[in-house]
């Protein structure tokens, strides 16, 4: 389950959960342990003491929703249960299971004295395995759909159930090879055959397939069926795979429900472009043919426009200032998504965590059924852990897999299309409204100081100059000055007695985000001048800056100087730093006739800012 | 590889299997072990496979009724 993210500390914190005295607190870590990409080991140990919990009496949650399933079969399903059970954790639902003695299953729907009709299922799982299904009409397929026909009847009589017919898993032998399907009485051909004609039975009667066919053309037969275990156990699913099974069943019952997602909330630079609008422009972003990041950003973009005509709400959040945002969608004729195909678009310079309420909020939607994309792995974790709800696929580092995990994901999983399905898009859009965006309530500073974030720096050397010339040349945004320097220039503040330089680096517990801050300072009589200023965005709000002036407080103090002074000199892009050395407590100064700025801080009264930055003087920080 | 380190990640699995430490001797079999029936057999052979990359055949899998036979099993197949 790669659009789960995996965490080396998972089994400790099933540890620390052993030992639970509060329903909502245990409840609430289950949850989170169960939204990981687990193995079948780690699923069967978080079921066991999630059941070891309900035992002691602190679960179900009260609130939480409760589903009763049967899942009755020909042959082992016991391996099947956790993983259900787990991927119902994943989804808030609370799963019991009846689990039918094997072979019964047609006995037990007739017998009104059953356990099966004393448990009274909701969903009922009718998980044949294939020999089974061919051997139920001596291989005739018509025969066999009239025989689970009569099954389904069953039980919506009796229990008016949700009914999930698991498809044929297409484990049968090559007779014939490509041309199986010439074969009339080949069981591979049979199960093909079947699995087609299920499908119209299914529409007929409303009953839901769990299409294991599918499912293991994708991840692979060999790796969802085992022979030996076949043999041994009566598995026909491995059990390495029960955690998807468990997830594909659940994602069924979830949509009847009707608690599937409905809103895909989607970032922009760098998930639906590449690049960075703010920075590059037009021009300089990745998007359309002829480039295959561009290509894949493309792709992604279709697909959210595919999904928003099955119904699926568009949203963007998005740090950015909001007319650099709208700047592709009105001006790049690569763009295949369009302003008015997003029903909510938000772009600021807020914690993502408000703007997200803001969109549930605002569409008038629950927060848990918003899809949350972004390809900033410090946004995915602030949305994870400040907005547990949120469903945050991981988004691998190459665009061209973005499609792949947001599909696999499975979260807008629907049943069956209606016209408003198709409309509802359409009518969300119309109920945007814009408001000003709620003061923070994200719990930032705990956020933050989970990061373990390490800022390492040095002064400019031959080793990092690429990577500082790239830097000084195309940042735009947060860029006090935008001062240019070419290579040979920069070489010259080398060994300059009367420059200071820093190039910062930040590394966090989600990995080295690289070299994000420079700083270029001239000494001057009693003063230390900023000469340059600048910083990725994609470290925004990470409490970099006030770090950052720490470093040069205490350089400046070490020359003996008393006061630093800075400049804001306004662009059409660094709007967003206008505000920067007032709110870090610098005095202005000067404004000149251009809109330049001067501000002043004294030293000697300058107290440092809690940070949650460990700051060290690093031999490899340009690297 | 070593016995003592075949054991010491056997000793894991089966914490892992059944929630608690478990005492592993090459004689200890299914009886000894509480919770150790025919499906948790299955579990511990598949987080065998998994952590030392062997794999079990059909035939092997009926004679694995013990931890000695197990260690054998591996000591004999894993990659080094």
């Amino acid at each position: 389950m790669d659009w789960l993210p995996s965490d080396p500390a998972w089994g400790s914190r099933l540890d620390s959960t052993q030992e639970p005295s509060d329903s909502a607190e245990v409840w609430k870590s289950l949850v989170a342990l169960s939204k990981h990409d687990l193995d079948f080991v780690e699923c069967a140990k978080l079921d066991r003491l999630t059941q070891k919990v309900a035992a002691s009496g602190l679960l179900p949650l009260r609130g939480v929703q409760r589903v009763r399933l049967a899942l009755l079969g020909s042959s082992t399903l016991k391996h099947l249960v956790s993983g259900i059970r787990v991927a119902g954790l994943r989804r808030h639902l609370w799963i019991e299971i009846f689990e039918g003695d094997y072979g019964l299953y047609h006995h037990d729907l007739l017998d009104k004295n059953s356990n099966l009709h004393a448990f009274q299922p909701q969903v009922i799982c009718l998980a044949l395995d294939a020999p089974h299904l061919l051997n139920m009409a001596e291989g005739n397929i018509q025969g066999t759909i009239e025989r689970l026909r009569a099954c389904w009847q069953l039980a919506k009589n009796a229990f008016s159930a949700m009914v999930i017919q698991q498809a044929a898993l297409p484990v049968a032998p090559d007779f014939f090879g490509n041309n199986e399907f010439r074969m009339p009485d080949s069981p591979q051909a049979m199960l093909e055959g079947l699995n087609r004609a299920l499908e119209a039975a299914a529409d007929a009667d409303s009953v839901h397939l769990l299409k294991v066919d599918k499912y293991s053309a994708i991840e692979g037969l060999n790796v969802w069926h085992d022979p030996t275990l076949w043999f041994r156990a009566k598995q026909e699913v491995h059990p390495q795979v029960s955690t998807l099974y468990g997830d594909y069943t659940a994602r069924l019952i979830t949509a009847h429900l009707g608690r599937s997602a409905k809103c895909l909330v989607l970032d922009l630079d760098n998930t639906l472009w590449g690049g960075v609008i703010g920075e590059e422009g037009l021009q300089g972003i990745l998007l359309g043919e002829g480039n295959a990041a561009g290509e894949a950003f493309v792709a992604l973009q279709r697909y959210a426009l595919k999904l928003k005509e099955r119904g699926v709400i568009l949203a963007v959040c998005s740090k950015n200032d909001e007319a650099d945002a709208l700047l592709p969608f009105t001006g790049h004729e690569d763009m295949v998504l369009k302003r008015a195909d997003i029903a909510c678009f938000v772009a600021n310079w807020q914690d993502k965590a408000n703007n997200l309420r803001e969109i549930a909020r605002s569409l008038k939607i629950g927060i848990d059924t918003l899809v949350f994309v972004d390809d900033n792995p410090f946004e995915r974790n602030l949305i994870r852990q400040e907005l547990p709800d949120v469903c945050v696929p991981e988004m691998p580092e190459d665009p061209a897999l973005y499609v792949r995990s947001l599909s696999r994901a499975g979260y807008f999983e629907g049943l069956a299309l209606t016209e408003e399905d198709r409309q509802r898009a359409g009518q969300y859009r119309a109920n945007e409204e814009r408001e000003t965006l709620r003061q923070s309530s994200t719990d930032m500073q705990s956020y933050l100081r989970s990061m373990q974030m390490e800022m390492t720096w040095k002064p400019f050397d031959e080793l990092g100059l690429q990577r500082v010339l790239q830097l000084i040349n195309k940042t735009n945004q947060f860029n006090l000055t935008t001062r240019r320097y070419s290579g040979e220039e920069l070489r010259k503040l080398l060994n300059n007695p009367d420059t200071r330089t820093w190039q910062i680096r930040l590394k966090d517990r989600l990995g080295d985000n690289g070299v994000i801050a420079i700083l270029i300072c001239v000494l001057k009589p009693g003063e230390m001048f900023i000469d340059t200023w600048l910083m990725s965005c994609r470290v925004l709000g990470r409490q970099v800056e006030e770090a950052s002036l720490d470093l040069l407080v205490e350089e400046a103090r070490a020359a003996g100087i008393d006061t630093i002074t800075g400049e804001y000199r306004p662009t059409a892009k660094n709007g967003m730093v206008r505000d920067l050395y007032s709110r870090l407590g610098f005095d202005h100064v000067h404004t000149d006739g251009e809109g330049n700025n001067r501000w002043l801080l004294n030293v000697s009264t300058y107290k440092p800012r809690e940070t949650h930055i460990a700051v060290l003087e690093g031999m490899h920080a340009g690297r | 590889m070593q016995e003592g380190e075949i054991y010491s990640r056997l000793t894991k699995i089966f914490r892992d299997t059944f929630d608690r430490d478990v005492v592993l001797r090459p004689e200890t079999g299914a009886p000894d072990v509480d919770g150790w029936d025919s499906f948790a057999h299955i579990h511990l052979t598949l987080a065998i496979e998994s952590e030392f990359g062997v794999k079990f055949k059909t035939s092997d899998l009926e004679r694995m009724q013990r931890v000695g036979d197990l260690a054998t099993f591996i000591e004999q197949n894993a990659r080094q």
